[in-house]
């Protein structure tokens, strides 16, 4: 019995070593950190000064405010491309064609974020290979510029995304069994009411947990607005990393930082809770 | 919408364009890549300047090929020491954390299991500020009580480990628990009765059983790793990894070497997907 005992503690250590050291210590010294402010070098005393910045200063309020709501566009636009995609390789496609569609989705994201990104920037850009067929096509006689602006971004957030939404979608839609979807037809259902009453709610984890990661990864990405975005398309974590990085405010940047992770925890809470489905369930279907 | 139930033609012929062009938009931006690292040109644009190996083994200005560049090989050999060093820790504790959930119940498991999958939910870019912060506060604690400056806890390569290692970790322990719950514990048990002992019926049996799920993870961290960007731009020192530095030299305006090296990841990541198909078949 006192092996087992020991066997327990032994297995425990790595968790409670890697969540403690690496997780829970560095966010409350974090939350300490966004709590005070610099009186003097090296002086610190206790405040509320950084979140107050956060919701006094227009700037900071609306690229916050921007940057969650462009996510949310972002996560329903994923959704609603993918959508067809997953129930075309879940329903429609079968045997080889079926696992060949679905590894050609995951193509793209066995590849690095900046490679994707940067493939856009050669399409998209003044020189770029769209704005070069736009004017062989006789549509355009001079070159487009079509990178740096919102819908870029946007494009890019949604192209890198994809994989999460298409993934658990598929893998919900091949769980339903086709002999409910004839017997919403024998039963007099149309196109629209099968999938309204049958294909989307049982698809509701898969949906959830797409929207859930898609979310996330749009509102933490850094990578996609700087390369991409223009110059007003500010996104919140440039907005750390310049206050980390480039002004060394620390405390501000800490601040900022829990604004986007309670943001992030707060969507995801509400979404499980409107969906009635658990953090579990949810990222086990989804790995 | 299922192939048993018909449908008009044309609405047949609409979804198949849809999800052809689909997988064209998927395919475009890393076709196009790939085509440019062969532009005999200076900037990775239009026009096409015609075909050359230059920017992959070119050796004199202005054409410097990916093999003569001494940074991006170094870059190159960061990131491997980094993913390899990362996946062998995420491997190691995802194997521990999914025995401890698999083969113990105890107070606090449900707790524990939502603290695990939490690095997960938590922003990139939070768990390198956070690391940051802490790391650095221990570094000044260390010095005011011994003295010391303690390099490893400053920005750099320790620390992007550590920062990767956070939430890899998580990914490992649910690809390898996803295994270690189908596996059947009566053959553990037949182990133990023909004489093994604990240790050696996990290490011949468990663990054989185990080993595709294993491979799986370490490739999956591996990728995970070498492809970090935002963790790692907040912990990064001198030493910088691949990813770091092409977003350096693309932010400066590029030549296509950067076509050439995207390439080569590219080249690289579908080696290790076959790889992983390969074991996991098996």
């Amino acid at each position: 019995m006192s092996s087992k005992r020991l066997g327990f503690f032994l297995l425990l250590a790595p968790l409670v070593l890697w969540l403690g050291l690496l997780i829970i210590l560095p966010h409350i010294d974090m939350a300490i950190v966004s709590l005070r402010t610099r009186v003097a070098p090296r002086e610190y005393a206790p405040s509320l000064d950084n979140y107050a910045a956060f919701v006094t200063e227009p700037l900071y309020l609306f690229t916050f405010l921007r940057t969650a709501v462009m996510s949310i566009l972002v996560t329903v636009i994923t959704l609603i491309i993918a959508f067809p995609i997953s129930y075309y390789i879940a329903k429609i496609a079968k045997g080889r064609s079926q696992a060949a569609l679905f590894l050609m989705c995951l193509v793209p994201f066995w590849v690095s974020e900046l490679v994707r990104t940067f493939g856009w920037i050669i399409l998209l850009r003044e020189t770029g290979v769209i704005s070069g067929f736009l004017q062989w096509l006789g549509l355009a006689d001079q070159p487009v510029e079509m990178l740096y602006n919102d819908a870029a971004m946007m494009l890019g957030l949604v192209y890198t995304s994809m994989l999460f939404m298409v993934v658990p979608l598929t893998t919900t839609l091949e769980s339903l069994d086709d002999a409910v979807i004839e017997a919403g037809y024998d039963l007099g259902g149309t196109g629209p009411s099968v999938l309204r009453e049958i294909v989307i709610p049982h698809a509701m984890p898969g949906i959830v947990s797409g929207c859930i990661v898609v979310f996330m990864l749009s509102l933490g990405n850094y990578l996609t607005p700087t390369m991409l975005g223009g110059k007003d398309s500010l996104w919140f974590t440039q907005l750390i990393y310049s206050q980390f990085i480039v002004r060394f405010n620390w405390e501000l940047g800490a601040a900022f930082g829990f604004c986007l992770l309670f943001a992030s925890s707060v969507i995801v809470w509400a979404t499980l809770r409107l969906t009635g489905q658990t953090l579990e369930r949810t990222m086990g279907e989804g790995s | 919408m299922i192939p048993s139930i018909p449908r008009s033609r044309a609405m047949r012929v609409a979804y198949g364009a849809y999800v052809t062009a689909f997988f064209m938009w998927l395919a475009l931006p890393l076709i196009t890549v790939s085509v440019f690292a062969f532009n005999d040109s200076l900037f990775p644009s239009l026009p096409w300047e015609g075909f050359t190996w230059g920017w992959f083994f070119g050796d004199a200005r202005p054409q410097i090929g990916l093999f003569h560049e001494r940074r991006i090989l170094a870059s190159i050999g960061t990131s491997a020491f980094i993913a390899t060093v990362v996946s062998a820790l995420a491997v190691t504790v995802g194997t521990t954390n999914a025995f401890l959930f698999n083969r113990y119940s105890f107070r606090g498991r449900g707790f524990l299991y939502v603290l695990m999958l939490l690095p997960l939910v938590v922003p990139g870019i939070v768990l390198g500020i956070s690391i940051l912060v802490f790391s650095s506060r221990v570094a000044g604690v260390v010095q005011d009580v011994t003295g010391l400056y303690t390099e490893v806890l400053r920005p750099g390569l320790p620390l992007v480990i550590a920062g990767q290692f956070s939430f890899i970790t998580t990914i490992a322990t649910l690809v390898i628990s996803a295994r270690l719950i189908k596996f059947d514990r009566s053959l553990e048990e037949a182990a133990l009765n023909l004489g093994a002992g604990p240790l050696t019926a996990i290490r011949t049996v468990t663990i054989p059983y185990l080993l595709p799920a294993l491979v799986g993870a370490f490739v999956v961290s591996f990728l995970m790793s070498f492809e970090n960007f935002n963790t790692t731009l907040m912990l990064v020192g001198s030493d910088a990894p691949l990813t770091i530095t092409m977003f350096d030299r693309l932010k400066e305006g590029s030549t296509p070497v950067l076509n050439a090296v995207s390439l080569l990841l590219m080249l690289g990541s579908a080696v290790l997907a076959l790889l992983m198909i390969a074991v996991q078949r098996r």
